[in-house]
């Protein structure tokens, strides 16, 4: 148990030295570079900055640099936000992100899962049909489009909810972005939560809970839920990898002040630091929700040990 | 007793997946020849009509024009050309590499099966949009690039897949029987393996499509994908979102389009799983 514990740990932490050693050299790979602009600097001042950075140094050990800053949490100076480290900025923007990523997610569990259990419970009938019809429709969407149409509808046409914008504490600036961000992911959870429920409605054991005479709603609770949740835990891994991607766009559609727009925006302007950042902070993130679906399995499904 | 249905017969007996198909079909064939049927070329500017009108047929802008001018129509039809272009040629990519990758994962198994789905396990949990939307920044924004590495991402799914299905393959009697006949490895997986491969490669297609043609238009989104002059239903959302007040329809036209073919594709994709894989749940 303890040494598989171990590995797991180990393989965690070889995905995320992978993710940054491949996000670093892609980079340094790029043409261009932070100090590009479209007047040059005196070339005093250039050799100054590229010094007080270390790029003069050999790639491998400016590798060597940034990894063990990595270690100890320090993720260095950013290029472009002149005085600011890129701790910092993630600081400030992470509570952004972090609050609409979190309700997203809620809420794509909350309803994707129990529209799919109403559609499994009701299999074949209009209601089974036409919750699948709109799943698949969801799928189909991605956030990218509803973001806008959000915003023509219920910020431009009715003015019911602002188009964009960030006030700390104002809840209705959040109810759009968190909408376009769930949207997809609900629709995946129901389809998800329908099929592995009805397969699991199959199952001999629940005919025999049934037979012996357990109400219903006990059956599909206490005997049919569990097993048939493992899909659907296990996609929560991939889920928030798509939360994340997804907020890229969202904060940008809404104007959030959020870490996704760092992203595009730091390789844009080749902010090496910031980009590696953001990178190893979302990695560290879904491999954090990877190993928490590890633990859900084990009590899901005791036959599978923790691995 | 009648005798079992072929795959076929139960798909052309499945309503739904019968008119995706034929509405696929439809899309298509817009794709290839609306824009010959309208007047109006994909940048040009309508100097006589207003600019930004709405859908009318008295000057042929069907779909109306955009902020600029141009013929809203023309415009999503190219860019759903190359949109579904794209999606073609880099599910090819990933179908090359997933196939492959997979079948000789399963069929020689052991411990090279073990360190390659190893492989895959660790390349699975990495951002991998994140790494393309880099490699789309830092490198230019050429097409080539974008479908090779939308493809060389989606391949994790198809090697699963083709690696499962390999597995219970051979152990069956026919791939025994073609060993004792003295067939090379080779040689069994080419002839034996792979034609029977077909139907998990079909469905894992079928839904691998609409997935890339949601990540090059969110490519496209976000400016890093299909530049201009030419154009996809990314690019075309992203230009209708900035005008969406002034010219909503340069935002519908485009995004009901490609929400249209994903969701033929997708509920395709279901159809053929339910058809070919009839123990699964209906």
């Amino acid at each position: 148990m303890i040494t598989r514990l171990l590995l797991r740990l180990i393989t965690t932490a070889a995905t995320l030295l992978l993710l940054v050693t491949l996000t670093f050299f892609l980079m340094r790979l790029a043409p261009g570079g932070p100090f590009d602009r479209e007047r040059s600097l005196p070339p005093e001042i250039e050799q100054a900055l590229i010094a007080e950075y270390h790029l003069d140094e050999s790639l491998p050990r400016q590798y060597r640099r940034y990894v063990s800053g990595l270690l100890q949490g320090d993720l260095g100076p950013s290029f472009q936000y002149e005085g600011f480290s890129v701790r910092e900025l993630i600081a400030k923007g992470l509570p952004v992100s972090l609050t609409l990523g979190a309700l997203a997610m809620s809420l794509a569990v909350l309803i994707g899962g129990a529209a799919g259990i109403a559609a499994a419970l009701s299999h074949r009938s209009s209601a089974d049909h036409g919750l699948m019809g709109l799943a698949l429709l969801g799928i189909s969407i991605p956030s990218y489009v509803v973001a806008p149409l959000l915003v023509l509808v219920f910020a431009i046409s009715l003015h019911w909810l602002p188009a964009g914008g960030w006030q700390a504490g104002r809840w209705s600036d959040l109810v759009l972005p968190v909408i376009a961000l769930a949207l997809p992911q609900i629709a995946l959870i129901a389809r998800l939560m329908r099929g592995s429920l009805l397969e699991v409605l199959q199952q001999p054991w629940l005919r025999t809970a049934g037979a012996k005479g357990l109400p219903p709603h006990t059956v599909i609770l206490r005997h049919a839920l569990k097993p048939a949740l493992i899909p659907v835990v296990s996609y929560l891994g991939p889920a928030t990898a798509g939360i994340l991607t997804g907020s890229v766009v969202v904060e940008q559609v809404f104007n959030l002040p959020g870490i996704g727009r760092y992203f595009v925006q730091g390789a844009l302007n080749r902010d090496y630091t910031l980009v590696l950042g953001v990178v190893a902070l979302y990695g560290s993130l879904i491999v954090l929700c990877n190993l928490l679906v590890d633990v859900c399995y084990s009590w899901l499904d005791p036959r599978i040990k923790a691995a | 007793m009648s005798p079992p249905l072929t795959g076929w017969q139960r798909l052309v007996q499945h309503r739904a997946a019968l008119c995706a198909l034929g509405l696929l079909t439809l899309i298509v064939l817009a794709l290839l020849i609306g824009p010959a049927l309208s007047p109006h070329a994909v940048d040009s500017i309508d100097f006589d009509g207003d600019w930004a009108t709405g859908p009318s047929a008295v000057n042929a802008h069907w779909f109306g024009t955009d902020s600029l001018g141009r013929d809203v129509f023309v415009r999503t039809l190219e860019g759903g050309r190359i949109s579904v272009a794209v999606a073609f040629a880099a599910t090819l990519v990933s179908l090359l590499i997933g196939v492959s990758y997979g079948a000789i994962a399963g069929y020689f198994g052991g411990a090279l099966d073990a360190a390659m789905m190893r492989a895959v396990d660790i390349l699975y949990a990495l951002p991998f949009l994140f790494l393309v939307i880099l490699l789309m920044v830092l490198f230019g924004r050429d097409l080539v690039l974008v479908f090779v590495a939308i493809g060389a991402i989606n391949w994790l799914d198809m090697a699963r897949v083709v690696r499962a299905q390999t597995m219970a393959l051979k152990s069956q009697e026919f791939v025994r029987a073609a060993r004792t006949h003295g067939l090379s490895d080779g040689a069994i997986l080419w002839r034996h393996i792979l034609p029977n491969l077909l139907g998990v490669v079909m469905v894992t297609v079928t839904l691998t499509i609409p997935q890339v043609i949601l990540t090059e238009s969110f490519l496209s989104f976000l400016g890093l994908g299909v530049q201009e002059p030419a154009t996809s239903w990314g690019t075309l959302i992203n230009e209708g979102a900035r005008e969406m007040e002034a010219t909503p329809w340069a935002l519908l036209f485009p995004a009901g389009c490609m929400a249209l073919t994903l969701l033929c594709f997708n509920l395709l994709g279901d159809a053929l799983r339910d058809v070919l894989d009839p123990k699964g749940p209906p």
